[in-house]
């Protein structure tokens, strides 16, 4: 078994039409178990990154392997293994949490009455078994972020991409999610997380990447980059690797 | 296996709880086809079996004009109202934009002395062929004043012109008794016989009206019979308008991210999609033939007759709904937005049905739409139902309608899996 959940080897990748390369060479590794965030300016690259490490974006240059495995040879196998969080509410707001789940779970390869005793740890777990045969149109946004989490953790997934868990929720529901991310990292599940709330990601993560511009420019547990670059917290640290100046305009 | 079910299921739930969706696919083409029959049924009635009103404006008081007059009234599709002899042209104008009347015949005043000395004249050179000594005292014929057709505008064109015929076969009768009667009087020297005059012009051979069919039934088609079928197969492939938004909001909302970063081929949600709109289809059908069969009779409209053979109905029905559901579904796949799917989806519906012979009969089209008609799937489910539905035929007599079907099918099907190729969706 690789000891990295995630492997990424000289990768190339250009949006088609686009004039200038989004990566050149990219080398970034994450290791099993690890908390990890993934941090940097909009239009640094991080959504980019995230999509092709969970195959929703194809490369040409270099290699992603998931737990040893390359992510463009067998999607199935390799889709197994992770489960993804996108920022968006990914699910049905027609259909009720139960039938989220069900729809889901099965996608994901489950058996039913696999899907069913996981549904009920879930909706337990996340508060949410009042509200499991309402329909999820009427929920507020703390309870849809909590959902979104479920759908992307039913099938106990070895590593879990996190893309802004927590955007537009209240401080309860943040710390819940939170706290819950980090006993699913205590079982073993590797976190890979994007975030632009860096107070949380601090208290979440135990290692680091900064991207910008399509490069790696620091990759490091934070206690030793914060040492190292003399700052006490991530904001300080970013803004003195990352530069004052907006970059998205 | 599981996956599928769970996706129907799914579906199924999304579908159901979509209200204006549900209405859009199964109460919208229930009104629009009982909308359309009773109102063609009721132009069908006005036609045959109630009398259209026309004013009547004799200003002649000969024999010829009164005899005209009878052979109006006799036709039996007018309501003849006869209107005081001094009425102008302009009275009877103002009386028709009242919609008293959408026609008018104004018969002039000198019509019967003109017709006896054309009848003289004809009977005259008739003789001369013969020849016989024709009686050449008296005036000379003119041409003679026409009679007047007054017509509404909002008449049609179709309408306007069997009204004309009508009118002119009144006129030869006419013309036909005052030459036979002068061609008798100048052989005979006295009246024609009354009897002998029926023999010859009231004894007109008939005609017998036989509807062909290949079941040997002489059931007469009714507006009932040719609307339904084609509101059906109107129907069925207006899903476009649930099935391809249902794609592209599932290719544009977050949850078609995730879904590509699960182990399952998007292919099963499609599969998924056609097997749950395909019941769709086939429920919109059953409902919209029992409508028919049982309501239209107590809504005084003709009631639907199902063809003999129900398994090709079956069959028939399927296969159209299949070519609906693969229409809708290349819709999805192509459209970037709703908006776009809804308006590319109807457009394109409405102009199918147009080309394919769903609101104008496709024996009437020009020469020019005929190579176009056959790319329209609705022309071939229509062809195919019609043959069921009115010619009483069996599955084997429209397979020369349903393989083009399967092959627009094919093609719909292919373009469509080309199209999540190029976009790496499966």
């Amino acid at each position: 078994m690789s000891k990295y959940a995630v492997a990424i080897h000289q990768l190339g990748f250009r949006y088609a039409g686009s004039a200038g390369d989004c990566f050149q060479q990219l080398n970034l590794e994450v290791g099993v178990g690890e908390r990890f965030g993934l941090f940097g300016p909009n239009g640094a690259g991080k959504t980019t990154l995230m999509n092709c490490m969970t195959g929703l974006l194809s490369f040409k240059e270099g290699t992603i392997e998931l737990l040893g495995q390359p992510i463009n040879q067998n999607r199935k196998a390799t889709n197994q293994l992770f489960g993804f969080v996108p920022q968006d509410f990914s699910f049905y707001h027609e259909l009720t949490p139960v039938e989220n789940l069900a729809f889901f779970g099965a996608w994901s390869g489950m058996r039913k009455t696999e899907i069913k005793k996981r549904t009920t740890e879930l909706l337990e777990i996340l508060d949410l078994s009042a509200v499991r045969n309402k329909q999820v149109q009427k929920f507020s946004g703390g309870m849809k972020r909590k959902l979104n989490l479920a759908i992307g953790v039913i099938h106990q997934p070895k590593i879990l991409f996190l893309d802004e868990p927590t955007v537009g929720v209240d401080v309860q529901t943040r710390k819940a999610i939170i706290s819950y991310l980090k006993e699913l990292n205590s079982n073993g599940t590797t976190l890979i997380y994007t975030s632009h709330q860096l107070n949380e990601a601090e208290e979440l993560c135990d290692k680091i990447a900064l991207i910008d511009n399509g490069r790696i420019i620091a990759h490091n547990a934070l206690d030793k980059l914060l040492l190292e670059y003399r700052e006490i917290g991530l904001e300080g640290l970013f803004i003195q690797l990352t530069g004052k100046k907006y970059t998205d305009l | 296996m599981y996956k599928l079910r769970a996706t129907i299921l799914k579906d199924l739930l999304i579908l159901t709880r979509d209200k204006i969706g549900l209405l859009s696919m199964f109460v919208m083409p229930i009104v629009l086809a009982v909308v359309i029959t009773a109102l063609q049924n009721s132009t069908f009635e006005l036609v045959n079996d109630n009398k259209v009103p026309l004013l009547l404006c004799n200003k002649d008081t000969g024999e010829a004009s009164r005899q005209l007059v009878t052979a109006i009234e006799k036709v039996g599709i007018f309501n003849v109202k006869q209107l005081i002899a001094g009425k102008s042209e302009k009275e009877i104008s103002e009386r028709m934009h009242k919609k008293d009347a959408l026609i008018a015949i104004i018969i002039p005043n000198n019509f019967s002395a003109e017709m006896v000395l054309k009848a003289k004249d004809i009977s005259g050179k008739a003789l001369t062929e013969f020849g016989m000594q024709a009686d050449t005292t008296g005036p000379v014929a003119q041409p003679m004043e026409p009679v007047t057709l007054l017509y509404h505008p909002v008449l049609q064109e179709s309408f306007r012109q069997s009204i004309k015929g009508a009118l002119r076969s009144t006129i030869q009768l006419v013309e036909s008794k005052q030459v036979l009667k002068s061609l008798y009087f100048s052989i005979n020297e006295k009246q024609l016989p009354e009897q002998l005059e029926n023999d010859i012009l009231n004894n007109q051979t008939g005609i017998l009206e036989i509807p062909i069919s290949r079941d040997g039934s002489r059931k007469i088609p009714n507006a009932t019979q040719h609307n339904i079928p084609a509101w059906t197969i109107f129907a069925m492939f207006f899903i476009v308008i649930s099935l391809g938004s249902s794609i592209v909001k599932e290719k544009l909302n977050g949850s078609f991210v995730r879904l590509k970063t699960l182990p399952t081929n998007y292919l099963v949600a499609l599969l998924s999609k056609q097997l749950t709109y395909l019941l769709v289809t086939l429920i919109q059908a059953a409902l919209i033939f029992a409508i028919g069969i049982w309501l239209f009779p107590l809504m005084g409209l003709p009631g639907l007759n199902l063809p003999q053979d129900i398994a090709g109905l079956f069959l028939v029905t399927l296969i159209c709904g299949w070519c609906a559901v693969s229409f809708a579904i290349c819709i999805g796949v192509f459209a970037q937005t709703q908006e776009q799917a809804n308006g590319i989806g109807a457009v394109s519906i409405v102009l199918l049905a147009a080309i394919g012979g769903l609101l104008v009969p496709s024996f009437a089209m020009p020469d020019s739409f005929k190579t176009i008609i056959k790319l329209s799937p609705l022309h071939w489910c229509l062809e195919a139902f019609y043959g069921l539905f009115l010619e009483g035929g069996k599955l084997k007599d429209i397979l020369i309608n349903i393989l083009p079907l399967f092959a627009i099918t094919a093609f719909l099907q292919l373009a469509a899996f080309a199209g999540l190729k190029r976009k790496h969706l499966v």
